[in-house]
């Protein structure tokens, strides 16, 4: 059963289609880049999935049902800059929240979830910080915080909206070794991906998008000249052509 | 401030009436601390006027009530207010996915067309109806005083607004322990929070029922205008200075004792409303909170810039 499937999925804001018929299904395992220019519907994508934007049509399903059937099954992380940092808790706090969602109405988190807590941020390098206020964090620091709430969660399958973004070069080390663990264990992972530069090196496999899907499926045979033209037309800039030349070479 | 002065205020009220000082200073604590944790929850949602909304939204709700059952007691006026509330609420969320007014201007909207009906219907049906408007907008703690105790099992207990505050300052207590990660998630990130399985529409509507129960209940005691300010100024100060929830509550129901014992002591002073003086004394509290922490961190600066 494919852990995150979409068919026909179509997503408009004030009539204007942001996302247009997409089918994916996404194999068990599969470490999956988004990668499109901006303004392509990458964001929108995932949260048309956890269905925090309306869907015009389509339809979405996790391990073949509906998502409030397998809530506990999926961990989103969502950008940093969702939330206000400048909220009264600390870093336990938030990576506790992750837990949450397993404990139901009226149980307090015990002993085996406070241990998962401490894992959860000796994992993502931030161990030490847990009684820090999250207003004093870096950029860095807050998306491993994010990270760390979604490990607690203990998900099959993780959705992180651009987890790269705005970080320092070592928290982006941390990062890719998260997303391979995450990987050997089994896990599915959907990253939205900005830096063509790096699609190669992260990702297994790669969905291309903008606006409609330009293609999906492992990275060597989608992430090539004619796909990226297609997805980005007339707006490549020197990153991406940096990018193009990358896939030239590696198909001759 | 002469001596004479000063022991007609702050003496002779705990030496010859110490009973009805203790009666009112926390009747104000009781409403002061049920609003307050209220409060802090609004203020993290960023939906402070919540409370405003609802505060006056609740006036059709409770005249409403009173002309079906001609009743004006507490348990009527209970459900005519979350009846309003009910009906509030669905209004704004219908205003807000339906059209292009953003949450802010939705509550505005609202709560002025359901406070301009309640007034209609008072005027309409002004023969039948007995409410003082100026008790409803200012309300009068020290009605507590000629209101006799009830009578239960041969003892002698508080007035029944004061016994009722209890219960609703409990209910709010009660409420925030039990649901904390609800609302905690809820507050710092909605969308993630519902990603993860949280109910957040039943945290949501239940803190509105209860917020709704508490504005009426306060009410009779303090006044809508100042029910607000009881529900912004606790929390607000606490949020100043303390940097986790747990913290927050327990500076809110510091700073709700202040505020009520300080107000309790300006309204013998003055010789004003209680209720008044309570918030007269919650902006001065408020502010001298914020220049003490300035002035703390302007310390800090200056030694890191020392060394």
């Amino acid at each position: 059963m494919s852990p995150l499937e979409f068919h026909d999925l179509t997503v408009s804001y004030r009539q204007k289609p942001v996302l247009y018929g997409i089918d994916a299904c996404f194999p068990t395992g599969a470490l999956v880049g988004i990668v499109g220019p901006n303004g392509a519907g990458k964001s929108t994508l995932l949260k048309a999935g956890m269905g925090l934007v309306p869907m015009s049509s389509g339809w979405v399903r996790f391990f073949g049902e509906p998502l409030a059937k397998v809530v506990r099954r999926v961990g989103y992380v969502p950008q940093r800059n969702a939330v206000d940092w400048d909220f009264p808790v600390n870093v336990r706090d938030v990576v506790m929240m992750g837990r949450y969602g397993r404990l139901g109405l009226f149980r307090r988190p015990g002993k085996l979830d406070r241990r998962i807590v401490e894992d959860s941020m000796e994992r993502m390098g931030i161990g030490n910080l847990g009684s820090r206020q999250i207003s004093e964090l870096s950029g860095g620091q807050q998306q491993r915080v994010f990270l760390a709430r979604g490990l607690a969660q203990q998900a099959d399958l993780y959705l992180l909206d651009e987890p790269f973004a705005g970080v320092d070069a070592a928290t982006e080390e941390a990062i890719v070794v998260l997303l391979r663990e995450l990987k050997q264990q089994g896990r599915t992972v959907v990253v939205v991906h900005h830096d063509l530069g790096t699609v190669e090196r992260y990702y297994d496999h790669v969905l291309l998008l903008n606006m409609r899907l330009i293609g999906f499926g492992p990275t060597q045979e989608v992430f090539n000249v004619e796909n990226l033209r297609q997805a980005y037309g007339g707006q490549l800039n020197v990153l991406s052509r940096l990018a193009l030349q990358r896939a030239r070479t590696t198909e001759g | 401030m002469n001596s004479e002065v000063f022991i007609e205020v702050f003496r002779d009220p705990w030496l010859l009436e110490w009973r009805s000082s203790l009666l009112l200073v926390s009747m104000g604590w009781l409403v002061a601390i049920a609003c307050g944790w209220l409060g802090v929850m609004l203020l993290l949602r960023r939906i402070a006027m919540m409370g405003d909304t609802l505060s006056h939204s609740l006036l059709p709700g409770l005249v409403i009530a009173f002309l079906i059952t001609g009743s004006r007691a507490t348990w009527v006026m209970w459900i005519g207010a979350l009846v309003a509330a009910g009906v509030t609420i669905v209004l704004i969320e219908l205003i807000q996915r339906y059209s292009r007014i953003k949450a802010d201007a939705a509550m505005g909207v609202v709560f002025s067309f359901m406070f301009a009906l309640g007034v209609i219907l008072i005027t309409l049906f002004s023969r039948q109806i007995d409410l003082d408007a100026d008790c409803v907008l200012y309300g009068e703690l020290l009605y507590l005083m000629v209101e006799p105790g009830v009578h239960w099992m041969g003892v002698t207990l508080p007035p029944a607004a004061w016994l009722r505050m209890v219960v609703i300052a409990a209910l709010v207590i009660v409420f925030i322990l039990s649901l904390y990660k609800e609302l905690l998630a809820s507050a710092f990130d909605n969308d993630w929070a519902g990603s993860a399985g949280l109910p957040n529409r039943f945290t949501h509507h239940t803190l509105m029922a209860i917020l709704s129960l508490t504005i009426v209940s306060a009410f009779e005691a303090v006044g809508a205008i100042l029910v607000v300010a009881m529900l912004v100024f606790p929390g607000a100060t606490a949020l100043l200075h303390c940097r986790r929830l747990p913290l927050v509550l327990a500076a809110t129901s510091f700073h709700s004792l202040v505020i009520s014992l300080a107000g309790f002591h300006l309204s013998i002073w003055l010789n004003v409303s209680m209720a008044a003086a309570m918030a007269t004394v919650a902006m001065l509290w408020m502010i001298s909170i914020w220049s003490g922490q300035k002035i703390k961190s302007k310390k800090k600066d200056n030694l890191t810039c020392a060394t």
